[in-house]
């Protein structure tokens, strides 16, 4: 199978990698670049866990073709510290207890930054919407739904 | 057709890990050079707390700090025998090991304290805050580091602990088939409110109230998180989850999760929780499990509370629209039964 040499920003850096036709984007960021941050949940599309942003759109790394994101800008929960100061969202999860087992809190993450990059205030309706792709099995979601909009500067009583 | 409201009501009481005796957790606890100590386990952490639990149980017991314990969970392989953090035992059945190796270290911490010091071992306690003092003399003291760093460099001794937690062995008594079963029972008791639609079948689960009796809440937020989760995840089995809700073929059973069904984050139940603490005889500070018993009486609530709001009783589970239906035509109608 070709393999073809690509170049796409990840988290502000370029990055060029050589990626199979069939590679899937999960995988090539795993596995070629390092970056063990998009979790391989279900490999199908149906659990969120490998939510990345690609030009800003929450995307599902595991069914992008590796090759379609050629020139564009990729990110992922590497990105979101800056060294030691965590994100607001990282910030609020953890201060929430946001997280049990933490497999599903890469994808909840990179959806809901997704979401506050586009709508900083947004009603907690807009942030059901948003994670409603991500699985969790832990949580129960209320402490994850909670601690968005609190990284949004809003009081967890944010009504629909 | 019409909304119907019903209530329902549960309680549990709940056995802490296995039944009859044996079930052996062990733990093992040893000081870096530097006066930190590490906790080794191999009941390992599935996010309910293991490791923030037994990391406060051994700091709690040495008298240290706890920034200054780790607790590592690696290798089932190469860490001390344990059976697995599975049937709610985690905080009860580890938590009791790690008691026991953590007290043995610190009685080696005072005797190396004290041979720096000069003085009994048995007059010595410690601050909490990484000192080792003379009871009644705090000006008399030493730090937990200098001590660890005497013991290892010049006196050639560890601070270190083994300690084994085992649950004696039940006999059945041979004239009445008698036995002790369990040591620990943690309790709770539940009500739920939920609206069933006699058209379509769906329920909609509106409240959750709980009360749950934990022991004693080692970490409360964590307890907190655990029993909100538990809970969703009762409401799940309750009305949701099943690998078999079709027929006739086995075949039109889901296999991914677009298929297999659970409630999502826009069916959070509200639920409020009454956490009562009953410290237990034999658990560690008092902690019972909280573990499986989250999601166990939710799922009697539930059935209990359709019955409540239209007269069908349904004894298998996941309590899908389709059995509310038919149950509704078997009996000619909704039944709602007298509100409670």
């Amino acid at each position: 199978m070709a393999r073809k040499p690509i170049s796409f920003t990840l988290n502000g850096n370029e990055v060029s990698i050589f990626v199979g036709e069939s590679a899937n984007l999960m995988e090539e960021l795993r596995r070629n670049v390092g970056d063990l941050t998009p979790k391989h949940g279900c490999g199908q599309g149906t659990c969120g866990a490998c939510t990345v942003m690609v030009d800003g759109e929450p995307q599902l790394s595991c069914i992008t073709l590796a090759q379609s994101v050629e020139g564009r800008s990729i990110e992922t929960v590497t990105g979101l510290s800056q060294g030691p100061v965590l994100h607001a969202l990282q910030q609020a999860f953890i201060d929430g207890f946001a997280a049990q087992c933490g497999f599903c809190t890469p994808g909840m993450l990179m959806a809901a930054k997704a979401l506050l990059d586009r709508n900083p205030r947004p009603s907690r309706d807009e942030v059901i919407e948003a994670i409603s792709g991500n699985i969790c099995r832990c949580t129960g979601y209320e402490p994850i739904v909670d601690a968005i909009l609190i990284a949004s500067g809003q009081s967890r009583e944010v009504r629909r | 057709m019409a909304l119907h409201k019903g209530r329902g009501f549960a309680c549990i009481n709940y056995p802490i890990g296995m039944n009859l005796g044996g079930d052996p957790s062990q733990a093992l606890v040893h000081s870096t050079p530097d006066g930190k100590f590490m906790v080794t386990l191999s009941a390992i952490d599935l996010g309910q707390g293991m490791k923030s639990v037994t990391r406060q149980i051994a700091a709690e017991t040495l008298g240290v700090p706890i920034e200054d314990v780790y607790v590592d969970t690696a290798d089932s392989d190469t860490g001390p025998h344990d059976m697995g953090s599975f049937a709610s035992r985690g905080t009860h059945r580890v938590g009791n090991a790690v008691i026991r190796a953590a007290t043995e270290a610190r009685q080696q911490m005072l005797e190396a304290a004290a041979e720096e010091l000069e003085v009994n071992a048995g007059d010595l306690d410690t601050d909490g805050k990484g000192n080792i003092h003379v009871k009644g003399a705090p000006g008399r003291s030493i730090t937990v580091s200098e001590t660890a760093i005497a013991a290892q460099f010049n006196q050639g001794r560890t601070l270190a602990g083994r300690g084994i937690f085992l649950i004696p062995k039940s006999d059945v008594n041979d004239e009445t088939g008698e036995m002790s079963t369990v040591t620990c029972f943690a309790h709770a008791a539940l009500v739920v409110d939920l609206t069933v639609d006699d058209e379509t079948g769906e329920v909609k689960v509106d409240e959750i109230n709980s009360a749950y009796e934990v022991g004693r809440a080692l970490n409360a937020r964590l307890v907190e998180q655990q029993l909100i989760g538990g809970a969703w995840m009762g409401v799940s089995h309750a009305l949701y989850e099943t690998t078999e809700p079709y027929y006739p073929e086995r075949d039109h059973g889901p296999v991914d999760f677009l298929g297999y069904q659970m409630p999502g984050p826009g069916e959070i139940v509200p639920h409020n929780i009454a956490i009562l603490e009953r410290p237990a005889a034999d658990a560690p500070f008092g902690g019972k499990g909280p573990g499986e018993m989250c999601a166990n009486p939710v799922l009697p609530a539930v059935a209990n509370a359709i019955y409540n709001a239209v007269g069908v009783r349904c004894d298998r589970l996941p309590i899908t629209p389709e059995k509310i239906l038919r149950g509704i035509q078997a009996n000619g109608g909704a039944r709602p039964q007298a509100r409670r």
